[in-house]
């Protein structure tokens, strides 16, 4: 076997493994701790990858791009909790996923409305756009931005969310809601630091990945399926079960795709190979999430209960 | 007029609206309003089918569009080999194969998923029935052979043999399709209403509202939900075999998790409470989708706001506003 393919899928798997976790980290908190099921999270991977954009394209500067794509991401964020979702919390999930789809029906018209149909390429830095050699291997530099990126806010979420008093009552939170409102614990304010800082993690998301796929309107709707897939095997609010489902599931996919053909001319065909792999590939996500959620309904690293 | 009575009205104003409207606009010569209404009708019966889960049994599935897809590509795939040859034991214009085919297809489908699916509860239990319908959209997107992402035209329409030489019932004839189709959407109501006030539909009300209490009268809803889930799969499937012969085409682009999504805002949007709530949220859907389309490119941002309002303050939908406003 090419071991410098296997190595560069590996990077692949790695990098999506991050981006997922960017994603999921908000929507385990809000769906742990708020009991809240949000679609619209897709929406804020989206516009921060497009704010990003705009703003890039209009200073001239990446950076100046990423501060005003997560500056922005806060303060819309900040507006839709305090004037739709903070009325969502008490209700069943049912009204949760049709509000949060109306807002992402909203949200992607508006995008439209402000950057038109068209996608959006982010021009990158002289600094970032070369390659960098690891070893043998030769990698985009860029991409060694975005997994680094991703595993500093790992360990930065864990310090927040473990060493920190913020970070016990979030813990709490998602253990016991009734228990952390009846001791006191102003759990407004909690919840809309909580939502706020898990959508500028989706928009940081987002406006990593969009120098590389270009920032598009919907870009979110695919992603966010999976990000969900990801904090059930994770176990609902558990950042740790995020991370671990996050990179797991980024491994499997691109494996899956990059290796799978290869796999199963092992013991078949190559031409029934060839046919068979881009189908199981695609689905072994979700094969894996009903074989875990069959095998264990929590999830791997459920928040110990009560 | 009493409750009951106005409801009769209400519901014998909808049937009679969805026969007479479209022949009237096709005699007053706009024959696209008998496509409008067609696909108004085929998607109310998809409603319909999911309301059997969403509002009699309390099931929030939401891959209700897996059993739409997989109907159409159950006449999508035998007119594909009928017309261009290859696996003879599959290849039919056949309505009536295209029947048995959807509803096995589609039974089985529902049967296994549901069966794994029901063990669970809650998010989980939307989110498995998701995972489910997004295999069967990759499922159907790496199907190179079947046009993969772009989807398959269905050139010819499924012949039911048997009736079409002796009643000339031919449904290449939009009209006569649209009549099949209003059928359908009668003889499904008419299921529906029956298993909701069956001893069947009464165990699937109760386990809704206090699992436990029902449980500990010794009976497992376990069966009943898994039935119910079968059935519905059914029905939708068929709500698929009538779509892909409605336009012709078929795409993995019917299973997108969007498209389940649209049908549980057709349910809330017309009322979840009545069994004609998913036939009027249908309408509502269908005809505020034409207009709406027509008048802006960005129809999608009233959509969503509706979307939104409905679900903040109008509880009970369209069928709940007009009885609220009866009421005072």
């Amino acid at each position: 076997m090419d071991w410098t393919l296997v190595l560069t899928q590996a990077l692949n798997g790695l990098q999506l493994g991050i981006l997922l976790f960017l994603l999921c980290a908000g929507l385990t908190l809000t769906f742990g701790i708020m009991d809240l099921i949000n679609l619209s999270h897709a929406s804020f991977y989206m516009i921060g990858a497009f704010l990003c954009a705009g703003a890039t394209l209009h200073f001239d500067s990446f950076l100046v791009g990423v501060l005003i794509g997560l500056a922005g991401t806060a303060v819309l964020a900040f507006i839709v909790e305090k004037s739709i979702i903070s009325k969502l919390y008490k209700r069943d999930h049912l009204d949760q996923l049709l509000a949060t789809f109306g807002l992402i029906l909203i949200a992607d018209t508006g995008v439209h409305l402000v950057w038109g149909p068209a996608g959006m390429a982010i021009p990158l830095p002289d600094v970032l756009q070369g390659q960098t050699s690891v070893g043998s291997l030769v990698v985009p530099t860029y991409r060694l931005v975005i997994i680094g990126t991703g595993f500093l806010i790992a360990i930065g979420l864990y310090w927040l969310v473990n060493k920190t008093r913020t970070g016990m009552l979030i813990r709490a939170g998602a253990s016991n809601r009734q228990m952390l409102n009846t001791l006191g614990v102003n759990v407004q304010v909690l919840f809309s630091a909580v939502f706020i800082i898990g959508a500028v993690l989706a928009g940081l998301g987002g406006l990593l990945i969009a120098p590389i796929t270009e920032a598009s309107i919907g870009m979110g709707n695919d992603i966010i399926i999976t990000a969900f897939v990801v904090i059930i095997i994770g176990g609902i609010g558990s950042i740790k079960g995020a991370f671990v489902a996050a990179m797991l599931i980024g491994f499997i996919d691109t494996f899956g795709r990059a290796f799978l053909d290869t796999i199963f001319a092992l013991f078949m065909s190559v031409d029934v190979a060839e046919t068979a792999a881009p189908a199981v590939s695609a689905i072994l996500v979700y094969v894996l999430m009903a074989i875990i959620l069959v095998w264990r309904p929590q999830g791997l690293f459920p928040p110990k209960l009560r | 007029m009493d409750s009951t009575n106005a409801r009769r009205f209400g519901s014998g104003l909808v049937l009679v609206l969805l026969l007479t409207v479209p022949f009237l606009m096709l005699y007053l010569g706009k024959a696209f309003w008998l496509d409008i209404f067609t696909r108004l009708v085929i998607l109310a019966i998809a409603a319909s089918s999911l309301s059997l889960l969403l509002s009699v049994a309390g099931l929030p599935s939401f891959g209700h569009a897996a059993y739409l897809g997989l109907g159409a590509y159950a006449v999508g795939i035998p007119v594909y080999f009928a017309t261009y040859g290859g696996a003879d034991w599959l290849a039919s214009y056949n309505g009536w194969w295209h029947l048995v085919l959807t509803i096995s297809v589609c039974g089985l489908f529902a049967l296994v998923t549901g069966a794994i699916s029901l063990r669970t509860r809650g998010v989980h239990f939307i989110m498995i029935t998701m995972a489910f319908s997004q295999m069967i959209f990759y499922l159907l997107v790496s199907l190179e052979e079947f046009g993969g992402d772009d989807g398959l035209s269905v050139d010819l329409r499924s012949e039911f043999l048997g009736l079409d030489k002796r009643f000339g019932f031919n449904i290449e004839e939009p009209w006569i399709f649209y009549l099949l189709c209003y059928g359908v959407l009668l003889v499904v109501l008419f299921i529906v209403s029956r298993l909701r006030h069956s001893h069947f539909g009464r165990v699937l009300a109760a386990a809704k509202q206090n699992e436990t209490r029902v449980r500990a009268l010794g009976v497992n809803p376990y069966g009943y939900r898994l039935f119910a889930f079968v059935i519905a799969g059914i029905i939708g499937g068929v709500a698929g075999f009538l779509y892909a012969n409605f336009s012709y085409f078929v795409s993995p682009g019917m299973v997108e998790w969007t498209r389940s999504g649209e049908l549980m805002f057709m349910i809330i949007l017309g009322g979840a409470s009545s069994i004609f709530g998913p036939v009027v949220g249908a309408a509502c859907f269908v005809l505020l989708e034409h207009v709406l389309s027509r008048i802006t490119l960005f129809w999608h941002l009233p959509f969503g706001l509706l979307l939104l309002g409905v679900v903040l303050f109008g509880r009970g939908g369209v069928i709940g506003l007009l009885k609220r406003e009866r009421d005072t």
